[in-house]
């Protein structure tokens, strides 16, 4: 891969990989961006959902009559309507069900009971306060290492013969090993730890807009979606609507971060309520509806061990996890892995055996578990184990840069297979981890802290705490292979089509989709390189399945590793067309010419040659073409990952952190990230800003916790905190460039890579600050002064 | 987004417009200043006022000094106090304080006044004033009346303003070799108080002449910490001497836990934050300030 060749076009941008702006900013910047709630249509009809109050209680009797008699509303849907259509419950992708309106029971705060489609968006909030229902409250299950109790109330009374809250055990690893490696050691700690549920919270909340199209049959959806064409083909699945006449359009999305991935009731409602109206249906949620009811991240109890030689060898790691799933296991998953990616726990170290074990609960809590940027829980997995590998430091009192350089995979080990079967397709851990050292001037900062620590002991008191934390991360991205990897029986590949117009500009159809990681540039970047058109003439084309080819979407920081693979090869497969064409037009063989600068020319003779624009009107004019070519200058594919590509980065976290009121200050933050080649190294900076802000948001302030009645005490952005610009240093990032060797451009994914990376070095920093072992995230004031106190406190429970 | 129930809304054009529209729409009208507590309980459904008196137009956004006192209008905006030349000369608490009330979005619109009325337990400028020994003023159909700070809040969102009354202006003691601080600790910026300390502290001869200790978030009555205040009066400025009243603070406050934190971690912060901002402020005013 060489970068530096790279010509610039006219606009100034560079003809392939490099720094350019963001095609799609202008418009954005300038309020242009067309989201859900911009659409209007003629006769559209606003819809709102009535939620349940309390956690969990039998729904006793409805009475919908004085909300249809509202003036302005036109129709109420119930758990009985959809009974009727046989849409009360839906299958969800974890091979589970779960209710679109509750029928018998409600089973979470927050859950959708009915449905008001009203002629104003005002009339229809009003209509749901007229709405009576009456529950007879059951207790509820709230504390998920409780929900397995004898006797715990059972949450999900609708599967037949359940008469307990479990939902699956799983495994990976192999135990016997790890038991024996763990009898050798010389060392063992061990840790409970909880990764407490946090919410993505996108800028933008969930919504739809549908309209059922009653002469032709056609039903389009316009929606948040990551993953149009899969919901296409669930439409089609679950409701037994013909999928050509399904059309699924998602314009311009506010984030997603995994929220958007599932179907949720809303969507299904909006199309119930336009088969029902006859009219567009536009349901679009509030923040606390979305807080409250949509797909949640993390809630992962984990008990680890970590086991050592004396001199420090990490020998083996296990693991055992209580996943709380929610009152629905919904997870939005490889549906293969209940437990998603988590067995890639083992990290970045070397050693001989690891084991873990899962076991999945209902809670009566919102249904989800995958999102927030998690790679398919491997934010769990990393969390899990450089805090293992911290406790170990602490425990052995070794640096913990000292031990991990020690222990880090070493590149003539790559392609590494796991103890847990992940097979690492390329590394070179250590560099970068001294890297982010050189950055960080780690030396001097352990040295500032030791000069603190000291005037401390003597009775100076007027400095901070000082803490240095560190991670190393590896992740796994980029799923399929479609062998290994599926949604609902879905595989997960994904297609890419190319058309060269005439005039030499392109469009590129994909099936993935923006949600603000600037696919409009980063794939026009990937078809300059490859046919040397300037980026600006490149088109990328996502969101409507009517008008773009089949994958599975974008998340788990798959687009770039998939259809940036597609993207890549069809650009390819459109370059050798064009050789065969430029060929007939300068009267020699294809083999004469060779592929220079964005250009065909006959080898030996630079001065014959066409370019692709040249070619792209001979490919459509009257130019007689060999035998076996059609003409035209287009090409599809679709792209089956032969693996994950596994990016990965070390950093290190500095903070203060003031002993009398236990407030935390993020100093500096230093981020070295390994994602093989930038395709726009502006783009992949931004996406790693973000990631760390998310980093800092959950190990410092972010959760979402449950009183014991289940009440949601996260439910708004009062409650539910968001880092700001106030919270976060200037993040200070560096780069290692190991190429992938399987993907067809080396690159690997790298949205995901800041939030699965930075908060086990945010939590280590402020831990080393305060020398204690461990306390749960998220770090706040209280939780830190009371960790300070040998007191930490359970942080998904409501603080007492 | 969120929405509200339905509501009337009327702009008044001056202070007796206000009050007549609040005569004639009764007890189910509300006055709105900046709107940034009021609107959110109404888009919550908390709130259902029939009636919004938008008071906007009104002349009260002011801070002067008149009569040995500095003069607050009810409709000066938080970013307006913060960024006062005239509180800032008297009273360095006004600007720690406004400098972490919310963000600078909500203190573009929020009002002092509103924020007095609003009477969240969680509310800083209620500490800062109850401290202070400020005078809140007061004006119906009847005529004026004043109401000290401390006798102004009755409870959690719950104030001596009558039906048919409205809030005019905020009074503050101006007092000579004084010096006063604001510490507050929270979550995040602009979230609310985890626990809030605000002192002023006048110094005469080398011992405290007066003092005022006002505490937010943690449960003491009307804002403040009388029996602090006593047991610094009339004795010299010394640490020994902090840490006793700020103990004294503690011990008056009677917080509730929740995801703030901890009763025992907000009663701790009533005393480590009651504490810095006594040797501050008593820095400030050794300062000759
Ligand atoms: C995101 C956010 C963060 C915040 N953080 C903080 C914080 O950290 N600390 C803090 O102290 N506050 C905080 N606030 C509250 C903010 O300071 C108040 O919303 C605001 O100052 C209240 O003033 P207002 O003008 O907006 O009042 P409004 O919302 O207009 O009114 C509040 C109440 O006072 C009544 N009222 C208003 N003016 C008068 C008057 N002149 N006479 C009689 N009654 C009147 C109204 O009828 C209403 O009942 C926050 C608010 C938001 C939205």
């Amino acid at each position: 891969m060489t970068v530096t060749e790279v010509p610039t076009s006219a606009g100034g941008n560079p003809i392939g990989f490099g720094r350019m702006l963001r095609k799609e900013d202008a418009r954005f910047l300038r309020g242009q961006g067309h989201y859900i709630d911009d659409m209007d249509m003629p006769g559209m009809l606003h819809g709102a959902i009535l939620r349940s109050p309390v956690a969990h209680a039998y729904i006793k009797s409805i009475d919908t009559s004085a909300a249809e008699a509202h003036p302005k509303v036109k129709a109420v849907i119930t758990g009985a309507t959809l009974e009727t259509l046989g849409l009360a419950w839906v299958p969800t992708l974890s091979y589970d069900t779960a209710a679109v309106l509750a029928t018998d029971k409600v089973r979470f705060q927050g859950q959708e009971v009915a449905f008001v489609i009203a002629e104003d968006k005002y009339s229809a909030r009003d209509a749901l306060e007229l709405i009576d229902v009456e529950y007879e409250i059951l207790p509820p299950v709230v504390d998920a290492k409780k929900a397995l109790d004898p006797g715990a109330p059972v949450i999900r009374t609708d599967k037949e013969g359940k008469t307990d809250n479990h939902i699956f055990d799983w495994e990976a690893g192999d135990e016997a090993k790890c038991d024996a490696a763990f009898a050798k050691a010389d060392v063992i700690v061990s840790q409970d730890m909880l990764y407490p549920r946090v919410h993505p919270s996108p800028m933008e909340t969930c919504g739809a807009v549908a309209l059922m199209d009653k002469v032709t049959g056609q039903l389009t959806i316009w929606c948040t979606s990551q993953a149009p064409h899969a919901h296409r083909t669930i439409y089609a699945l679950v409701a037994g609507l013909p999928e050509q006449k399904i059309r699924v359009v998602t314009n311009d999305i506010g984030g997603g971060f995994g929220n958007k991935v599932g179907i949720y009731s809303g969507y299904v409602l909006a199309i119930v309520g336009s088969i029902v109206t006859g009219k567009p249906v536009k349901w679009v949620e509030d923040r606390s509806e979305h807080l409250m009811s949509t797909a949640f991240a993390r809630d992962y109890h984990m008990h680890g061990e970590i086991a050592a030689t004396k001199e420090g060898k990490i020998l083996g790691v296990r693991v055992n996890v209580l996943a709380d799933h929610g009152c629905f296991n919904g997870t939005a998953q490889p549906t293969k892995f209940p437990a998603g990616f988590f067995h890639i726990f083992t990290g970045s170290y070397d050693y001989e055996a690891a084991h873990c074990k899962v076991t999945g609960v209902y809670t009566n809590k919102a249904p989800g578990g995958v999102a927030y940027a998690c790679s398919f829980r491997i934010t769990e997995a990393v969390y899990l184990v450089e805090r293992l590998v911290d406790c170990l430091a602490d425990e052995m009192k070794i640096d913990p840069a000292q031990l991990r350089l020690q222990n880090l995979l070493r590149a003539e080990q790559f392609p590494y297979t796991t103890p847990t079967g992940w097979e690492y397709d390329s590394g070179n851990y250590g560099p970068t981890l001294l890297e982010a050292m050189r950055i960080a001037g780690y030396d001097e900062l352990r040295a500032e802290q030791r000069g603190r620590r000291e005037r401390r002991a003597a009775g100076d008191t007027s400095e901070p705490l000082m803490g240095i934390g560190l991670s190393f991360f590896t992740e796994g991205v980029g799923a399929g292979p479609r062998k290994h990897m599926d949604i609902l029986g879905l595989g997960m590949a994904d297609g890419a089509e190319l058309r060269v117009h005439p005039t030499g500009k392109a469009q590129l159809r994909l099936s993935c989709i923006s949600q603000g990681q600037g696919h409009q540039t980063t794939f026009a970047q990937i078809v300059a390189q490859e046919l040397g058109i300037p980026p600006e003439d490149v088109e990328v084309i996502q969101g409507d399945t009517d008008n773009t080819p089949f994958g599975l979407g974008t998340y788990g920081s798959r687009s770039t590793p998939v259809s940036g693979g597609a993207a890549a090869i069809v650009a390819r497969r459109v370059r050798d067309k064009a050789r065969v064409v430029a060929a007939a037009a300068l009267e020699c063989s294809p083999d004469d010419l060779e592929w220079k600068l964005g250009r065909w020319q006959v080898k030996g003779d630079p001065e014959k040659g066409k370019t692709i624009q040249e070619i792209a009107m001979l490919s459509h004019s009257s130019l007689e073409l060999p035998d076996g070519v059609e003409g035209h200058l287009d090409g599809t594919c679709v792209y089956n990952p032969p693996n994950l590509t596994y990016p990965f980065g070390a950093y290190i976290c500095v903070t203060d952190v003031d002993p009398g009121t236990g407030e935390v200050k993020v100093r500096r933050f230093i981020a070295v990230d390994d994602c093989g080649p930038r395709i726009n190294p502006m783009i992949v900076e931004g996406q790693v800003h973000g990631g760390l802000a998310d980093g800092v948001g959950m190990a410092l302030m972010q959760v979402i916790a449950f009183d014991e009645e289940g009440n949601n005490l996260g439910g708004s952005f009062m409650d539910y905190l968001l880092p700001t610009s106030m919270e976060c240093p200037s993040w200070e990032l560096g780069e290692t460039i190991t190429p992938s060797p399987h993907h067809p451009l080396g690159v690997k994914g790298v949205g995901e890579s800041a939030t699965v990376g930075s908060p086990p070095a945010v939590v280590n920093s402020v831990l080393d600050a305060i020398q204690v072992r461990h306390a749960d995230m998220p770090l706040t004031p209280a939780q830190v002064w009371r960790a300070m106190q040998g007191n930490p406190f359970r942080t998904d429970l409501a603080i007492t | 987004m969120q929405i509200p129930p339905p509501f009337e809304y009327e702009r008044a054009t001056s202070i007796d417009h206000a009050i007549a529209l609040l005569d004639r729409l009764g007890p189910e009208a509300r006055l709105v200043a900046g709107g940034h507590s009021l609107l959110p309980m109404m888009k919550l459904r908390l709130a259902r006022p029939e009636h919004l008196i938008d008071i906007n137009d009104l002349d009260m956004a002011y801070v002067r000094v008149e009569g040995g006192e500095i003069r607050i209008g009810a409709m000066t905006r938080h970013r307006e106090l913060l960024e006062s030349a005239v509180a800032a000369e008297h009273y360095a608490i006004f600007g720690e304080a406004e400098r972490v009330i919310a963000d600078p979005i909500v203190r573009n619109r929020g009002t002092v006044g509103g924020s007095l009325c609003q009477a969240d337990p969680s509310e800083d400028l209620s500490a800062v004033m109850s401290a202070l020994g400020a005078t809140v003023v007061l004006r119906s159909k009847n005529g004026e009346r004043t109401v000290a700070a401390r006798e102004f809040h009755l409870g959690p969102y719950e104030t001596a303003v009558q039906p048919g009354e409205i809030v005019t202006e905020i009074r503050v003691p101006i007092r000579n070799r004084t010096g006063s601080a604001y510490q507050k600790v929270e979550r995040r910026a602009g979230d609310w108080a985890i626990a809030a300390s605000g002192v002023f502290v006048s110094l005469d001869a080398g011992t405290i002449s007066d003092c005022g200790i006002g505490l937010t978030a943690v449960g003491v009555e009307h804002f403040c910490a009388p029996a602090a205040e006593d047991a610094l009066r009339g004795q010299a400025p010394t640490e020994a001497n902090i840490v006793a009243a700020a103990q004294l603070a503690a011990d008056a406050s009677n917080p509730s836990s929740d995801q703030r934190g901890p009763a025992d971690y907000k009663r701790h912060l009533a005393n480590e934050l009651t504490a810095r901002a006594l040797r501050r402020a008593i820095a400030r005013a050794q300062g000759g300030s």
